[in-house]
Formats: C-alpha cells, sequence, structure tokens
C-alpha cells in the first residue's frame, strides 16, 4: 500500500524515532531539554495517528462538506459568518442549524483524535 | 541603586525567563530578593504604562509586587530602555505544582475566592488617571484577528454567531488586568500572593477577566472550571463581596466562551511564528495543533449553555 517505497512504512519510521527518543533520549536528559524531548515525542505521535486515521477522516470531511453544499473549510466558514446557516425556527443548537453544527463538532472530534485524544470528555 | 528606594549593593544577579518583550533579572540587595524588569526594543506598549497600573494597584491593596524604582518619570535613564524593580515575592508560579503538590493543599479550596476579590480590587483602579490604555470591543477583535490568519475555523465561526446573538447586558469598562490566569500567578501555601504579567492590561468589561480564568487551558487538567480548583460560584460571590457586583454564572460562560476562542486564536498566532519562519520551534508548530481543543470545548460550551436555556 506504499509503494513504491520500501518497508518500514511512514508510520513505523516515525514509531521507530519515537521509541527511541522515549527509551534512549528522555532517560539521560532533564529540564528543558526534557520538556523538549517529550514535546518531540507527542509530536511524532500524533504523525503517526494522523497517517492512521487521515485518509478516512478526509473521505468523511468531504462527504460531509458536499451534503451541505460547501466546497471546503472556508466557505463553511464563511457561510456559517454571513448566518446563511442560521436556524431561524428549524431545529437548533444555539444559532446555526443542528446538521451543521453536528458536521463541524465531528470534525473537531475527528481533529482532536489525531492531535489529543485524551482532551475528549 | 541607593536612593532608588534598593538597599545596599546589588548580588546574585541572576537572568530569569521573562517573555518575548522582556528582560527579567532577580538580584538581592540587603537582605531582600528583587525583580528588575527590562524592555526590549520594539515592545507593543511603553512598560511605563505597566509601572502606572501596577503602582495604583498596589495603592489600593490587590495582590501584586511593589515597585520600587522605575524609569518612569527619570529625565535619564541609566539602562536605555524603560525598566521597572519589584520587591520579589516568594511562592510558585507554575500551575502543576500548585494544582497537584501537598504543600499547596490548603491554598487550593480558598484561591478561586482569593482571585476573585483581587479582580474586584484590580477593577477599581481609576484607569482615567492612567495614560496610554485603551479598549475595543473583545468580539469584532477577535473576528478580526480570525480573518487575519488567513485560516478557516467553522467553529470558532459558530462561536462568533452565539456570542453576538447571546450578549449580555453591557457594564461599565473598567481596568481590566487582561491575562490573570493560572501560570501568572504566585501562589504560597496560604493562597494568592501577587497577580503578574500586566503586559495586556487595557480598559474593557469587568466579567472579561473572571471569564478568562476559567478557560479550560488554564484549569491545566485540574477537574473544577477557576483555575482547576474552585467552582465558579466561589469566584462570582467573592467578586460581589469585594466589588458589589452580581456577574451571573451565564454572563460569565460568556466570556469564558470568549476566552476559549480567545486562546484558540492565540495558539494560531504562535504557530505562525514558527510557520512564518520567526523562530523555528517544533513546540510553537504543536501548538498549531492545539486549536482544536479549544474548537472542542467552544461547541461543548454552547451545546451546555443552549441545553440550559431551554
Amino acid at each position: 500500500m506504499t509503494a513504491p517505497h520500501d518497508p518500514p512504512t511512514a508510520a513505523q519510521l516515525t514509531e521507530a524515532v519515537r521509541e527511541w527518543l522515549e527509551s534512549q533520549v528522555m532517560p539521560n536528559v532533564s529540564g528543558a531539554m526534557q520538556f523538549h524531548a517529550r514535546v518531540a515525542v507527542n509530536v511524532l505521535a500524533m504523525v503517526e495517528r494522523e497517517i492512521g486515521l487521515g485518509p478516512a477522516q478526509a473521505e468523511r470531511h468531504r462527504t460531509g462538506l458536499v451534503a451541505l453544499g460547501c466546497a471546503d473549510d472556508a466557505e463553511l466558514a464563511r457561510r456559517i459568518r454571513e448566518g446563511a446557516f442560521d436556524a431561524g425556527g428549524v431545529e437548533s443548537v444555539g444559532v446555526v442549524r443542528v446538521d451543521v453544527e453536528a458536521f463541524v463538532f465531528d470534525s473537531v472530534v475527528d481533529k482532536l483524535r489525531v492531535a489529543n485524544p485524551k482532551y475528549l470528555r | 541603586m541607593r536612593g532608588a528606594g534598593i538597599p545596599g549593593d546589588v548580588a546574585s544577579l541572576e537572568r530569569l525567563t521573562g517573555g518575548a518583550s522582556r528582560e527579567t533579572w532577580r538580584f538581592a540587595a540587603g537582605h531582600e530578593l528583587f525583580v528588575l524588569q527590562r524592555q526590549r526594543p520594539g515592545s507593543p506598549r511603553d512598560m511605563h504604562v505597566e509601572v502606572a497600573v501596577l503602582e495604583a494597584a498596589h495603592a489600593l491593596g490587590a495582590p501584586t509586587a511593589q515597585v520600587v524604582t522605575s524609569s518612569r518619570g527619570m529625565s535619564t535613564n541609566p539602562l536605555g530602555e524603560p525598566f521597572m524593580v519589584m520587591r520579589a515575592v516568594a511562592g510558585e508560579t507554575i500551575a502543576r505544582k500548585i494544582l497537584r503538590d501537598g504543600d499547596f493543599a490548603d491554598a487550593r479550596p480558598v484561591l478561586a475566592a482569593q482571585i476573585g476579590r483581587a479582580m474586584a480590587q484590580i477593577h477599581r483602579i481609576d484607569h482615567t488617571a492612567i495614560d496610554g490604555l485603551d479598549g475595543e470591543d473583545q468580539v469584532a477583535k477577535y473576528v478580526q484577528l480570525m480573518d487575519e490568519s488567513g485560516q478557516a475555523h467553522p467553529a470558532f465561526e459558530i462561536a462568533f454567531r452565539w456570542l453576538e446573538a447571546n450578549r449580555p447586558a453591557p457594564r461599565d469598562w473598567c481596568l481590566v488586568h487582561g491575562d490573570f490566569r493560572l501560570g501568572n500567578v504566585i501562589v504560597d501555601g496560604d493562597g494568592l500572593r501577587a497577580v503578574l504579567d500586566w503586559e495586556l492590561a487595557h480598559i474593557g468589561n469587568p466579567a472579561e477577566d473572571l471569564g478568562w480564568v476559567c478557560v479550560r487551558a488554564w484549569r491545566f487538567g485540574g477537574s473544577k472550571p477557576v483555575a482547576g480548583v474552585g467552582d465558579y460560584a466561589a469566584l462570582l460571590d467573592a467578586y460581589e463581596a469585594e466589588s458589589g457586583a452580581r456577574i451571573s454564572e451565564r454572563e460569565l460562560r460568556w466570556w469564558e466562551l470568549l476566552g476559549t476562542v480567545k486562546w484558540g486564536l492565540m495558539c494560531i498566532s504562535q504557530a505562525a511564528y514558527h510557520l512564518n519562519g520567526v523562530v523555528r520551534s517544533h513546540e510553537l508548530a504543536a501548538i498549531g495543533r492545539r486549536v482544536c481543543e479549544n474548537e472542542y470545548d467552544a461547541l461543548m460550551t454552547i451545546r451546555e449553555l443552549s441545553a440550559d436555556a431551554q
């Protein structure tokens, strides 16, 4: 699935670097260096998750935008701001239409599943 | 330093981390510790505004470091750039320690009320006596910052719609600290000792400060809304006791939501320093992926407040 590239996959390469940082670097540094090593570990873990989850999330996002008649997030954002998605009597969450809010919420949850899954409540 | 309110000769001068717009140094003189802050060239606002605000806050009994001398009013400044020297305040600033270490077990239950009282004291400052302060509508300010970022964030647009549609009744504007939160306060075993980092002080709605300290980022993993350690009521009751002004929980949460959007936009700005090549830093780059934490909190808050309203 990664042709023409040979193993390891991009995710496996990232994982290897992350494991080296965790097992060899982190225990041997302290203070600011350890903090920045931990940030690096977290960034690599995020990249691994994005490689795994990203393609399906991108497909779901495209489908959802089409259902709302928007080409991309920029158009969606602009139409929300213009009030084009205000509920106006139809079922709503806050101000905007319930289906629009649900799509935006699901997109944000997808972003967090990659960026920081522990943050989800 | 003699004649400037500082006893004896300067000893054990030490550089502290101090933010992008200033250098921070700590030194001993006599038997006391002092902190010197010196502005870097090109800072957005003259440090002398902050000196005036700090002096006014201290005079009103708010928990702040005491300014013992500054370049404000000096005809010739020996340090070139504007500076101030404050009496050092003993205590802890690192949020995770304040939230978890045993040393602060007695401080945590009283911190939210102490924060409410301190905010009320700060809001009493006569801002008309201080030159160089400005104020603007906070929703308009952050809509503009959103546009300037060049990014599209539908979740923040939903938040802006909600904020516009649910604005609380206006209040008289006052001096607000602008960045009163865990990380910018010194806490000891008894609780709040000093509020730091007055660079963002401005004129605005007093509830802005109360909302900001409740933003989830400033709970640092704590389970309660006010600085991770207190309930909304503790903050609001203490604020009312000191100021006479009652802020409702719903009004507070409007400002918490605004603060959540604001921190999301600040995350975008921080990642932009890296992306624009101003500072190359994987730490700043990673902050770009924290924007969605604030999108999530914003949408969750709107869901909660919409359910409450029905």
